[in-house]
């Protein structure tokens, strides 16, 4: 399974990713290619040039900016375990993305990758809508901030356009967790959970139970009314549109829902 | 054709490389390091695993231009001599294999384990090692293993 040939340049900062990438409709980005190499071995992805931007090294930070924690867009999951800030402002980043894959992916994959590749399964793209991250981007015609709720439109689809480059991704300072259901080592979420305390609310989102990550906002609702965890977490399957597969059958992927918003509220 | 410049096991290294090619087959076929073994090449099985600056990766999914300018370490570069490095020494006394395939992978994944987690307690070993498959051995060997070379101080 060898990917079909392709033309390769290192970008050596963001502007000229942004001016490589305009000079081929089917160019992409490369961060840490655990996603893109896997989907381009299977020919599911043949893109004609691949820009890397695996070298910026300026884009691997997480730093504090007033009451909001910046990260950006090329940091590690395996940073994001260790970094110290987070631990202390944001643990939930960390808590994600130490169960992302395996050591061995945590090492290159980054957090813009993970959410510019859009998986519906993908763990930190739940924890950023779950937490109303801005995910800052850059194009030809300059910089903008997207809110992290405008940000996933579909399976493996985003509010980027085609030159864009997401430069860094910024979180509030609040307590939360993560739960992550699989059955094997290594795997992706059969369901994950994430709760977090914004401003004083709770807010909760949800991972592989649609087509993109999900708020569960009648759980929200009902906790803001005053309910209790485990009558809350009766609703972690409204408006959801969890998928069949070999993992799970969507009835038992509602269940899951319910029993980890559940442990997760009361967990926060 | 893009020419990369890298250190392997320790050597420079200078090739011109398709842009497609990847890390395993370069080190497999081009350098003629065939310690490296392909289970599944499909990110799984960790049998690929080396050390790209010091940290394991999974040489099917890297391309070899990526690697341009970075160290890397495969099984071959262990040893000194005739003397086993502590890890390849461990499963070796330990008996962390049988038919051997995934082995050089899980050495290589138990180095990088041990550089960040200097004392992993089993459970940590069996979470660290998470990214290779053994069909053999049941894994209970090769946490013996590790839990040896950890207190060998590799
Ligand atoms: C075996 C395995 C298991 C995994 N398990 C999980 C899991 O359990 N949970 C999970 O969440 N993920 C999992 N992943 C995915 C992993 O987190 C990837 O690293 C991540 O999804 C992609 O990040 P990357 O840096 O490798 O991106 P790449 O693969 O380099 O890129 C992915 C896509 O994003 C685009 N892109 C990358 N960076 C940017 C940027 N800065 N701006 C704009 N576009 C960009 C690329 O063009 C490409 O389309 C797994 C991967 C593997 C191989
Ligand atoms: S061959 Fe690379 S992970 Fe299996
Ligand atoms: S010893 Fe045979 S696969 Fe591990």
């Amino acid at each position: 399974m060898i990917p079909a040939a392709f033309e390769y340049e290192r970008a050596g900062s963001v502007d000229e990713a942004v001016a490589l990438l305009g000079r081929d409709e089917d160019a992409k980005l490369l961060a840490g290619g655990h996603s893109l190499i896997p989907t381009m071995r299977l020919r599911f992805s043949r893109p004609s040039l691949l820009v890397d931007i695996g070298r910026l090294d300026d884009l691997r930070y997480v730093r504090e900016n007033r009451d909001r924690i910046a990260i950006g867009a090329l940091t590690r999951h395996a940073e994001l375990i260790r970094d110290p800030m987070l631990r202390e402002h944001c643990a939930l980043i960390g808590e994600a993305a130490a169960l992302i894959g395996d050591p061995q992916v945590r090492h290159r994959g980054t957090i813009g990758g993970s959410v510019a590749h859009g998986d519906p399964a993908s763990d930190l793209g739940t924890i950023l809508l779950t937490l109303d991250a801005e995910l800052v981007a850059r194009g030809p015609r300059g910089e903008r901030t997207i809110p992290a709720a405008a940000f996933f439109s579909g399976p493996f689809e985003n509010a980027l356009e085609h030159q864009e480059v997401l430069t860094e991704i910024r979180v509030p300072k609040a307590a939360g967790t993560y739960l992550k259901y699989v059955r094997r080592a290594h795997d992706w979420a059969t369901v994950g959970v994430a709760a977090a305390r914004v401003d004083g609310r709770v807010q909760v989102g949800l991972t592989s139970m649609g087509p993109t990550p999900l708020r569960a906002r009648s759980v929200e609702d009902a906790l803001a009314d005053g309910a209790s965890p485990a009558d809350a977490a009766a609703h972690a399957a409204d408006d959801t549109m969890p998928p069949t597969d070999a993992t799970a059958s969507s009835e038992y992927r509602a269940h899951l829902a319910q029993v980890l918003v559940r442990r997760a509220l009361e967990r926060l | 054709m893009t020419r990369i410049a890298l250190t392997v096991n320790g050597s420079r290294c200078e090739a011109d490389v398709e842009p497609r090619q990847l890390l395993v087959y370069f080190l497999r076929d081009q350098l003629g390091l065939k310690g490296t073994n392909v289970g599944c090449d499909t990110t799984s099985c960790g049998a690929c695993t080396v050390l790209v600056d010091g940290e394991s990766v999974k040489s099917c999914t890297v391309f070899a231009v990526q690697a341009d300018g970075c160290e890397v370490t495969t099984v071959e570069g262990l040893a000194q001599g005739d003397e086993l490095h502590p890890v390849q020494q461990a499963f070796h006394e330990q008996h962390a294999l049988q038919c051997g395939y995934c082995t050089p992978g899980f050495v290589m994944a138990t180095i990088s384990l041990l550089k960040e987690n200097p004392n992993p307690s089993e459970v940590e070993i069996r979470d660290g090692l998470e990214g290779n498959l053994c069909r053999c051995t049941g894994y209970h060997n090769i946490v013996k293993a590790v839990q040896a070379a950890a207190r060998a101080g590799a």
